[in-house]
């Protein structure tokens, strides 16, 4: 009993020492205009100098998934090497009249939305190629949609980490609090990834969220 | 002229209608009645990977089928933190053996139903004009 009370400890010390993933696949995730790719041209141009794609107030201006490698982070003592996996916005409905809202003529507004479905399939089918998630938010909007139950759930029964991100805390409806009472379990961090607010945060936790990150 | 009011049918499907039902066909199943134009109140909840997959199959509908725009879902479950452990025990004892049925989802067609709003234990449905 004794013996068998070491060997777990030692086996769990090694896979904590040498289990861990030096390159980490960072996926993206989240409903239509939250701000992924905001994000993740933030952390981009902070690291490589480069941005990873075009933003736009227009929803799902990302409709392929967009990569950055080798995306080689700092925080504090500690280094890691990102893959970064911005995906488009999922949703659970694509209408081409609403992409005409924003002056958008009609052929080309039914190509935008045929190409938004496909990637809301592409996006879902790259959750098994991540191995960590940020899952960023709208924090003016009301968190308890189900694109982002549903993308959790997904994220939880394939046991990949996740990190909650809060997005546009700089507008005055952002409600921050409401984010983290509709996720209790995980860890969420408010940000403004437009103006680069409370990025050391994000990056702590960052490097939280890879510390659970397993060789897969 | 006033403009005639458009009726919504609401269909229940209870848990043991898809109890034995394979993904697809479960998936399947909800599909032909939201493209049938009407608003499905299921007995239960499926599985993450399931709503992940109606969300996919809703997906490669749009566009090939005319009017199609999408559905609205939203899913209403009771408040597991207020059951004390005895509760919480016996619930989970019964959802493994008859499945999670405790909850309702409400699925309907995004060209009529506007939105779901769900706060977080109450659901607003708001139908297009």
């Amino acid at each position: 009993m004794v013996i068998r009370i070491i060997k777990n400890f030692f086996k769990r010390m090694f896979s904590e020492i040498f289990g861990k993933k030096k390159n980490v696949s960072l996926g993206f995730y989240g409903p239509p205009n939250a701000g992924k790719t905001s994000l993740a041209n933030k952390i981009c141009k902070d690291w490589t100098g480069e941005e990873i794609g075009k933003v736009s107030r227009i929803p799902h201006e990302t409709r392929e998934v967009q990569f950055k490698e080798q995306v080689d982070i700092k925080y504090k003592d500690k280094n890691l090497i990102f893959k970064l996996i911005d995906t488009p916005g999922i949703a659970t409905k694509i209408d081409y009249e609403d992409f005409m809202k924003f002056k958008i003529k009609k052929k080309e507004a039914q190509k935008r939305a045929k190409e938004a479905t496909h990637g809301i399939i592409e996006s879902i089918e790259w959750l098994d190629d991540v191995d960590a998630v940020v899952i960023v938010i709208d924090a003016t909007e009301n968190p308890y949609s189900q694109v982002n139950i549903t993308i959790i759930g997904n994220l939880v029964a394939r046991k990949i980490p996740v990190l909650i991100v809060a997005n546009k805390t700089d507008l005055k409806t952002a409600d921050l609090k409401k984010v983290e009472a509709a996720f209790p379990e995980y860890e969420v961090v408010g940000i403004s990834a437009k103006y680069g607010t409370n990025m050391e945060e994000f990056y702590e936790s960052l490097f939280r969220l890879a510390g659970k990150v397993k060789r897969r | 002229m006033s403009k005639k009011i458009q009726g919504l049918t609401i269909q229940f499907m209870p848990y043991s209608e898809i109890e034995a039902l394979k993904s697809g066909d479960r998936i399947k199943k909800i599909l032909d009645i939201i493209l049938d134009n009407k608003l499905v109140v299921i007995q239960g909840k499926l599985k993450s990977e399931e709503e992940a997959r109606l969300i996919e199959d809703t997906m490669a509908l749009v566009g090939r089928i005319k009017g199609f725009k999408g559905v609205e879902l939203a899913v209403i479950s009771p408040d597991v933190k207020k059951r004390d452990v005895l509760s919480n025990l016996r619930h989970n004892l019964a959802n493994a053996l008859v499945g999670n049925t405790e909850a309702l989802t409400v699925i309907g067609p995004a060209s009529i139903i506007k939105e779901m709003k769900k706060d977080p234990r109450k659901l607003e449905i708001i139908q297009k004009r």
